[in-house]
């Protein structure tokens, strides 16, 4: 199994958010994960990526066969998870290419490998951003400065193709996006995926799930995952809102 | 929530050492320790100089014993013991035929900062003339830029070879009246850059000095004089670094500018004296009078600085915008961390008429440091229709540093229009966050923000300075590694 979350327990402050959650995610799967503002969606996915700031009370989370936790975000990011972020944040001054540059040697590095080629870096890049319909001129900008809400969710997917992950968690990467914009998020996330990755895509509608076709469907609700379904899930949740499944996980556990 | 952490990890990565505190052990030929007119006879008999250079000196030295210590900038430090420094450190050898015959530990410095002395520079495209304490070791490729009727030279052969241009020249921008600092060094000076580049030449190489103070307990005071006559063009480097020494030592330098009818002088700095230790033990204090004169009408005069080093930095790169339609530039980064305190910034003096200024500075405060802009736009009744534009960015690293900003500003001219802005700003932990998610750790993330930051100033540097920069900006605030 690639990714193993077992009882994972988070708290902020103190405060607990994720109240014993399992989930596990094999290669080749795409797993959806939905549910109402505030139920610890995002939340999971700064606790999977380490992020400071985020106390883990409880539980394992198992990557590659190595219990990660403890282990600091960017040896994560290293060993191939990747976040697609729901507001990615701008870092002037630092354009694009050097910024994918440091990211993929630090990668290499980490993996005993040396610096990629300017040759080949440029050649990838221009590849890449083909897949993303990222306009050239995009790429010698700073990082997500002056982009619009569709630039720079089409630039996260970028990124991730640039750097190749195992296991990319996609956080309301369609939060924010039109149509258009979408439909090219989607079919860069198709197109990555593989036999060999997995995807776990955070959502609070079930349009991105017309694009990107989940195997799995699960509802985060009070910090657990509370129902899990194939792809009809995400339609009857659609149809019916959130609060039949609130009201069926109340009721289950007054009993 | 964004913060819990931040700070611890703010600290640990601005708790880096000095990189460059390395001491070579070469014989020295040193002056006795203390300063008084027997002094200033011995440093002028050991440079054998003409009498009107010493006549300078002494007239300095009287006018030094006149003036007090100026305590107006954002800076603290215990009192200098002025008779308690060695004003004069020669190394013992003086004539180098061939690289052959140079002292190989005195190479091995030039190693360990990165500069070489040998051919590899010609391929570069750099001319060096290095400063270590305080004779001029070599100078490099004379011969090319002689063939442009350019002069680079030491200050002490300039004095004996072209007596007449140091004499109309040495003084008539920072003259040793100027202040305290100035008064010093001009009584005191051991050695320095001369570099005169004639009517219409473009120079053909970039001009750089390497400074370094290498012995215990001597101040170095070089002295700088460029000249640039009518529509010609010079890009000239000076970069700094010191061995690591738990006493303070001082450093009082003077720079002069002269640029006459449409020359342009580029004048790039990357200082990185020794800073001191974590705990503010040791360091440079660098108290340094830079001063550019655009003398000439359409003159071009423009100062960019990366401030990495120095226990205190006191320095404020000028312009003196006589000729019509000239115009000054002043572009810095200054980094302080743990104790550093850097009171830096420039004056831009508009007296011609359509004169223009342009001031970008950036500082950065990490540790406990204190980092202060002090910059004064000053436009005289007749300087009609001038423009300055002056930004001035602070960063902060941490919640124990400070950025203080200090703009002074004198409009005598209802024509002109002068612009200030200011902005303070951190480093997010998003954006940390951002860039580790992409495998960058903490330290080379800061780097990267930092770098980001500083970019616009950075661009302006010659290629091979920016990159050094670049390295030197990510070293001064980075913990161990790198």
């Amino acid at each position: 199994m690639l990714l193993n979350i077992k009882n994972l327990h988070v708290a902020i402050n103190g405060k607990e958010i994720i109240k014993g959650l399992n989930l596990g995610v094999n290669q080749g799967e795409v797993h959806a994960i939905m549910g109402p503002n505030g139920t610890g969606k995002s939340t999971l996915a700064a606790a999977i990526t380490g992020r400071e700031g985020y106390e883990i009370t409880q539980g394992e989370i198992w990557f590659k066969g190595k219990n990660i936790i403890g282990m600091p975000a960017e040896v994560r990011a290293n060993e191939g998870i990747f976040l697609s972020f729901q507001y990615p944040v701008e870092i002037p001054g630092v354009s694009m290419t050097n910024f994918m540059r440091t990211a993929l040697n630090a990668k290499r590095e980490y993996k005993g490998l040396p610096s990629i080629p300017a040759g080949e870096f440029l050649k990838m890049m221009e590849e890449k951003k083909n897949l993303v319909e990222i306009q050239s001129k995009l790429t010698n900008r700073s990082v997500n400065e002056g982009f619009s809400g569709g630039e720079k969710k089409k630039n996260e997917i970028f990124q991730m193709a640039m750097l190749q992950p195992s296991l990319a968690i996609l956080d309301e990467t369609d939060s924010g996006l039109d149509i258009d914009a979408l439909k090219v998020v989607a079919k860069g996330v198709n197109e990555l995926r593989s036999e060999d990755n997995a995807f776990i895509v955070i959502t609070h509608y079930q349009r991105l799930l017309d694009f990107i076709v989940p195997d799995f469907v699960h509802v985060l609700f009070d910090g657990k995952i509370v129902k899990t379904g194939g792809k009809n899930l995400a339609l009857e949740l659609e149809e019916k809102g959130y609060e039949w499944i609130k009201d069926q996980y109340l009721a289950n556990s007054e009993v | 929530m964004e913060n819990i952490s931040g700070t611890n990890i703010l600290d640990e990565v601005t708790q880096g050492d000095y990189k460059f505190g390395f001491y070579t052990d070469i014989e020295n030929d040193t002056a006795p320790r203390g300063l008084t007119e027997d002094t200033i006879r011995f440093i002028s008999a050991k440079k054998e100089e003409p009498e009107w250079m010493l006549a300078f000196r002494l007239k300095a030295f009287r006018h030094w014993l006149a003036l007090k210590e100026p305590e107006w900038a954002h800076i603290h430090y215990p009192a200098i013991n002025y008779q308690n420094i060695i004003y004069y450190a020669a190394p013992k050898r003086k004539e180098f035929a061939s690289l052959d015959e140079i002292d190989p530990e005195l190479l091995e410095t030039f190693n360990k900062l990165g500069i070489s002395l040998d051919e590899q520079k010609k391929l570069t495209g750099v001319a060096v003339d290095a400063v270590i304490d305080s004779v001029s070791v070599k100078t490099t490729f004379q011969d090319t830029l002689g063939k442009h009727g350019v002069i680079f030279c030491s200050f002490s052969e300039a004095v004996h070879n072209h007596p007449e241009l140091i004499k109309k020249y040495m003084g008539s921008v920072v003259p040793y009246t100027d202040n305290y600092f100035a008064a010093l060094n001009s009584a005191v000076f051991s050695d320095g850059s001369f570099c005169f580049i004639p009517k219409g030449v473009r120079c053909p190489l970039e001009l750089s000095t390497y400074f370094r103070i290498n012995a215990a307990n001597t101040g170095q005071f070089e002295r700088t004089l460029i000249v640039a006559e009518d529509s010609s063009y010079v890009s000239y480097m000076e970069g700094c670094t010191a061995p690591m020494r738990d006493e303070n030592q001082l450093h009082a330098a003077i720079v002069e500018i002269v640029a006459m009818d449409n020359a342009e002088v580029k004048y790039s700095t990357v200082q990185n004296w020794y800073p001191g230790d974590k705990n503010g033990i040791g360091g440079v204090y660098n108290f340094v009078t830079k001063r550019g004169l655009c003398k000439g009408n359409s003159s071009k005069i423009s100062w960019t600085q990366v401030e990495t080093g120095s226990a205190i930095t006191w320095k404020y790169p000028s312009c003196v915008l006589m000729g019509d339609n000239s115009i000054g530039e002043f572009y810095s980064v200054a980094v302080t961390n743990h104790y550093q305190q850097a009171d830096t910034g420039t004056k831009m003096i508009h007296i011609g008429k359509n004169t223009r200024s342009t001031i970008i500075s950036k500082g950065i405060s990490a540790g406990k440091s204190n980092n202060s802009y002090r910059g004064l736009v000053k436009i005289l009744p007749a300087a009609s229709n001038s423009r300055n534009f002056s930004q001035c960015d602070s960063l902060l690293l941490g919640d124990k540093c400070g950025a203080h900003t200090f703009p002074y500003i004198q409009a005598r001219n209802e024509t002109s229009i002068v612009e200030h802005e200011a902005t303070t700003s951190k480093i997010s932990e998003d954006q940390l966050f951002y860039c580790k998610q992409r495998g960058i750790d903490t330290e080379k993330a800061i780097g990267l923000i930092v770098n980001g930051y500083a970019k616009e100033v950075l661009n302006k540097l010659p290629m091979e300075f920016a990159v050094e920069a670049q390295k030197l900006l990510a070293i001064t605030l980075e913990g161990s590694v790198g």
